[in-house]
C-alpha cells in the first residue's frame, strides 16, 4: 500500500463526464431552528468542491438533503438537466451520488471482499464468491493501490479503511462522491495520499467531488472551488486560487480569527510529577497494546502524545485513569506509587479529561449538578453527618461552576446528555480543574468542538499548566499538540518512538513516526 | 444387563448413544439462538419456547395422531413466541434480555397450565431409524437408533453455516448484528431483519421442544426440560456463534447429560444424581474458561446488548 508520488490519473472508463450537481435555494428547518437557509451551490463536472464551515453551520444538513436523509423544505436539487429529490441514500446511490461518511460504514468483523460486495444495491440470493472475487480483483487492478481482499476490516489502518470507502464509491459507479471530513481520522501523510488519489480521479473526469472540511490546508491544496457556510447560509464562494485562507476564515467565523500562539509561555519547569516506567497493557482483545512505555512529565509543562488512533494511546490514558489494568510497569505521581483508585486520585490531585466525555466522564441521564459533583460529593463539604449527601451544597457548587465556565444548560437539573458537546466538555473541565491540580491527563479534549470552544478549552489547559500542573495531552490532532505542548512524544504500535521539544518539531517528521515508518 | 456383559466397551457406546439422543434439543435451540444472536439480539426466552414447543407438539400429535404434525405445530408456536419477543424489543427503550426472561417465565407457566390435560394420554411418538440393525449387539443397536429430526438438525447446522457465508440474507443478518449503523447506511431495515431472525430462531427452539416430548424422553410432564433452553444460550457462546460448532457443542452437552444414565447402564449406580449435574457443571466450566474481564470474545456479534 505505498503512496503514488505523482497524482494518479485513472484509465478513463467513462467517456461522459460526471453530471453537474446543483442545489438552488435549498432550505431545511428543524422545529424553530433554520438549519439551511436558501443555500445554492454548484459542483462543476470533474471538479473538487470544498464545503467549509464551523460545526453547526449546516454542512452536514446540506449533504444529507442531497443524499436523501432529510427532505428539504424548499428549493431544488438538480443533477445535470434533471431535477431530483432522493428519498433515501439508496435512491441517491441509484442516481450515481455516493457518500463517504466521517465514521466508517465498513463492518469491522467482515472481510474487505464481503464489505464491497455487500455494498451493492442488488445482490443475488446466493453469492458466487469465486466470481465476485475475480471481478473485484480486476476492478482493483485499475485502482492506484492494492488491498488484501481477505483482510478483516478490523485489522486495517484508518487510512486503508478510508481508501476502501472511496473505492467502494467507485465500485458502485458513483459519479458524484460526497465526503464528510474524510481526513479527520488520518495522519497528514495518509490524508495527502487519499486526497491526491481523489484529486486525480476528478481530474481524470471519473467523478466530481463535494468535500466537507474545516482544514484550510486541504482546501488550498486540493480543491478547485469552495463554498463557505455560516449559520445555515452560504456566505461566500469562489475559486480557491482567488481566496486567501484569511478571507475564508473570516467568512466562516464572521469575524477576525484569533490566531493561536505556538510559542508557549515558558515557566520554569518544576519537579517530576508523573513518571511512567516500563508500562505494558493489553487491549480488549488481549493483545499487547502498550510495550515498555516510559516518560516523565514535570510540573509546569504540557507533554503532547501524538499518535494515530489505535496505536496504544487510548490504552495509555485508560491505564492512567484507572479504566484498564496494567500488566507491568509503574506509575509514580509526585514520588509515590500511583494505582489510579478514587482515593489516590484525590490524594495526588490527578485529574482526567478523557475523550468522548459523555461516555467516559459523565452519566448522561444524571443531572448537570450531579455530574459535576462526581469527584467531591462524598467529601465533608457535601455531606451531612458523614452519610447523607447534601443536594443543596451540590447545587450551589454547580451553579458556581456553570457561571465560572460559561456553561449553557437549560438548568443544572437537566440531564447532562441533553447539553451540546462543547458544554458537556466545559462541565467536565469545570469539575476536573476545580481546586488544585497536580497532574492533568487530557485525551482529545476538543474532538468535535467548534473554534470558539476549542480556543477556550486550550486556554483553560494552558492556565492549568501555568498554575504548576503537569499536563499529559493525548491528541489525534497534530495542530493541537503543536499549539499546546512543550514537549512531544510520538507513539506507534504501543511504543514511544520519538521525542522532541516543540521548538524543533517538524509536522512532516512527526507524521512519519506516527505512520510507523521513520 | 447386556451393557455390563460388554465390559469396558459398554460405557463409551452408551455415552455416544446417549449423546445422540439427548443432544437434539440443545442443537435446535442453539441453532435458533445462533440465528437470533447473529442479528444482534439475545432471546433468553428460548427455554419458555422450548417447553411451549414440547407441550404443543405433544398436544397436536395426540389430537391429530401424527407426530410430524406435532413437530410442525411446535415450530409454529415457537415462531409466534419469537415474533412476540422481536415485536416487544422493537418498541423504544425495551431491553431484549429483560423481555427474554419475562417470555421464558410466560412460556413455562403457559405450557404447564395448558399442558395439564396432556400428562395422562399417550401421543404418537416420532419413530427412529434403526441404523444399528446390522449389529448383533443390543446396546450398540440402541445407541444407533437415530431420530430423523436429529439428522435434519445436523443438516440444518451445515446449511446455516453456508447460509451465513454465501447467501444475501445471511450476509445481511451478519451486517445487522455487527454494525447497525453500517446496515442502516446500506439501506436495510434493522427492525425487520431482527424480527425475522428472532421469529425463525423461535421456530428452531419450538422444534427442539417437540423432540423432548415426542422422542426422548418422549412424554409430556413439567420436569421435561430442566433448563436445556438456557444452557443452549451458553452453548452458542461456547460455539462462538458458528452453527457447525453449535452441533459439536450440542453433542458434548448431550454426552455430559448422558454420563449418569450411561454409568447406570453398565451397572454403576453410585452418585447417579451427582452425574446428572454434569451438563450444568459443564456450562459453568465453559463460561469461566471462555470469559475474560480483559478481552471481548472472538466472533461475538458486536451489536449484542452484552457486547456493547
Amino acid at each position: 500500500m505505498s503512496a503514488p508520488a505523482a497524482p494518479w490519473v485513472p484509465p478513463s472508463r467513462h467517456r461522459v463526464p460526471p453530471p453537474l450537481l446543483e442545489t438552488e435555494s435549498l432550505s431545511k428547518r428543524f422545529g424553530a431552528f433554520r438549519a439551511l437557509d436558501r443555500v445554492t451551490i454548484r459542483v462543476e463536472p470533474g471538479s473538487v468542491h470544498a464545503l467549509l464551515g464551523e460545526n453547526g453551520a449546516g454542512k452536514s444538513t446540506l449533504v444529507k438533503c442531497i443524499m436523501g436523509y432529510h427532505r428539504p423544505d424548499g428549493g431544488r436539487i438538480r443533477l445535470g438537466e434533471r431535477e431530483v429529490l432522493p428519498r433515501s441514500p439508496r435512491e441517491a446511490q441509484a442516481l450515481g451520488i455516493g457518500m463517504v461518511y466521517q465514521h466508517f460504514t465498513l463492518v469491522p468483523n467482515m472481510t474487505v471482499c464481503e464489505n464491497l460486495v455487500l455494498s451493492r444495491a442488488t445482490l443475488p440470493f446466493v453469492v458466487d464468491w469465486p466470481r465476485e472475487r475475480a471481478a473485484l480483483t480486476s476492478f482493483l487492478g485499475r485502482m492506484p493501490f492494492q488491498i488484501d481482499l481477505d483482510a478483516r476490516v478490523r485489522s486495517l489502518s484508518a487510512g486503508e479503511k478510508q481508501k476502501i470507502e472511496i473505492l467502494k464509491q467507485l465500485y458502485l459507479e458513483s459519479r458524484i462522491v460526497i465526503l464528510d471530513e474524510p481526513t479527520s481520522v488520518l495522519t497528514p501523510a495518509e490524508a495527502d495520499d487519499v486526497l491526491t488519489m481523489l484529486h486525480g480521479m476528478a481530474r481524470g473526469g471519473e467523478i466530481s467531488i463535494l468535500i466537507i472540511t474545516h482544514k484550510f490546508r486541504e482546501v488550498t491544496r486540493y480543491a478547485d472551488e469552495v463554498t463557505v457556510l455560516r449559520r445555515g447560509r452560504a456566505v461566500g464562494r469562489g475559486r480557491v486560487g482567488e481566496l486567501t485562507t484569511g478571507a475564508m476564515a473570516e467568512m466562516m467565523m464572521g469575524a477576525a480569527v484569533p490566531s493561536e500562539s505556538r510559542a508557549p509561555a515558558r515557566a520554569a519547569l518544576g519537579e517530576v510529577r508523573l513518571r511512567v516506567t516500563g508500562m505494558e497493557a493489553n487491549d480488549d482483545a488481549g493483545v499487547p497494546a502498550l510495550r515498555d512505555v516510559g516518560f516523565e512529565v514535570r510540573a509546569g509543562e504540557i507533554v503532547g502524545v501524538a499518535a494515530i488512533a489505535g496505536n496504544g494511546q487510548e490504552e495509555l490514558v485508560e491505564v492512567l485513569a484507572g479504566q484498564r489494568p496494567r500488566e507491568s510497569g509503574s506509575v509514580v505521581v509526585s514520588g509515590e506509587e500511583f494505582t489510579a483508585t478514587r482515593d489516590q486520585m484525590r490524594l495526588r490531585r490527578v485529574r482526567c479529561l478523557p475523550e468522548e466525555p459523555l461516555r467516559n466522564a459523565c452519566v448522561a441521564t444524571m443531572s448537570v449538578a450531579e455530574n459535576m459533583a462526581f469527584r467531591a460529593f462524598d467529601e465533608p463539604a457535601h455531606t451531612v453527618m458523614g452519610v447523607f449527601v447534601s443536594s443543596k451544597t451540590i447545587r450551589r457548587a454547580a451553579e458556581r461552576m456553570v457561571t465560572d465556565y460559561g456553561i449553557r444548560a437549560p438548568s443544572i437539573e437537566s440531564p447532562i446528555g441533553q447539553l451540546s458537546g462543547g458544554n458537556v466538555q466545559r462541565s467536565v473541565l469545570a469539575r476536573e480543574l476545580h481546586g488544585e491540580v497536580d497532574v492533568l491527563i487530557a485525551a482529545n479534549p476538543c474532538m468535535g468542538l467548534d473554534f470558539a470552544a476549542v480556543a477556550e478549552i486550550h486556554e483553560r489547559i494552558r492556565a492549568t499548566r501555568d498554575r504548576g500542573a503537569a499536563v499529559l495531552l493525548v491528541s489525534a490532532d497534530l495542530d493541537e499538540i503543536l499549539a499546546l505542548a512543550t514537549r512531544i512524544l510520538v507513539m506507534s504500535e504501543g511504543r514511544i518512538v520519538y521525542e522532541t521539544p516543540v521548538e524543533t518539531a517538524e509536522p512532516a517528521v512527526l507524521g512519519r513516526y506516527m505512520a510507523g515508518h521513520a | 444387563m447386556s451393557g455390563a456383559s460388554m465390559g469396558l466397551w459398554g460405557l463409551p457406546i452408551a455415552l455416544a448413544g446417549g449423546a445422540l439422543r439427548v443432544s437434539a434439543p440443545y442443537l435446535f435451540v442453539s441453532l435458533g439462538e445462533c440465528l437470533t444472536e447473529k442479528s444482534g439480539r439475545i432471546n433468553l426466552g428460548q427455554e419458555g419456547t422450548l417447553i411451549m414447543g414440547a407441550m404443543s407438539g405433544y398436544g397436536v400429535s395426540y389430537l391429530s395422531g401424527s407426530a410430524w404434525l406435532g413437530v410442525l405445530a411446535a415450530g409454529a408456536i415457537g415462531m409466534v413466541l419469537g415474533a412476540l419477543h422481536a415485536w416487544l424489543c422493537s418498541l423504544p427503550r425495551v431491553n431484549d434480555v429483560a423481555v427474554g426472561i419475562a417470555l421464558m417465565l410466560l412460556g413455562i407457566g403457559l405450557a404447564f397450565f395448558l399442558g395439564k390435560p396432556l400428562i395422562q394420554p399417550t401421543a404418537p411418538r416420532l419413530s427412529a431409524l434403526e441404523l444399528g440393525a446390522w449389529s448383533a449387539n443390543a446396546s450398540l443397536r440402541t445407541a444407533l437408533q437415530i431420530n430423523t429430526l436429529l439428522l435434519a438438525g445436523i443438516a440444518a447446522a451445515f446449511a446455516m453455516r453456508s447460509f451465513f457465508r454465501r447467501t444475501r440474507w445471511g450476509l445481511v443478518i451478519r451486517v445487522v448484528g455487527e454494525d447497525a449503523n453500517a446496515a442502516r447506511a446500506m439501506g436495510y431495515d434493522i427492525t425487520r431483519v431482527r424480527f425475522l431472525a428472532t421469529a425463525v430462531g423461535g421456530f428452531f427452539a419450538g422444534v427442539g421442544g417437540s423432540f423432548l416430548s415426542l422422542y426422548y424422553p418422549g412424554s409430556w410432564n413439567e420436569g421435561l426440560s430442566s433448563g436445556q433452553g438456557l444452557m443452549a444460550v451458553a452453548l452458542v457462546i461456547f460455539a462462538r456463534w458458528d452453527p457447525v460448532r453449535c452441533l459439536w457443542a450440542s453433542l458434548l452437552f448431550g454426552g455430559a447429560s448422558a454420563v449418569g444414565p450411561a454409568l447406570q447402564s453398565v451397572g454403576i449406580t453410585v452418585g447417579y444424581n451427582l452425574f446428572a449435574t454434569a451438563p450444568y457443571v459443564l456450562t459453568l466450566a465453559i463460561m469461566i474458561a471462555t470469559s475474560s474481564a480483559r478481552r471481548t470474545l472472538a466472533g461475538q456479534p458486536a451489536e449484542l446488548t452484552v457486547a456493547r
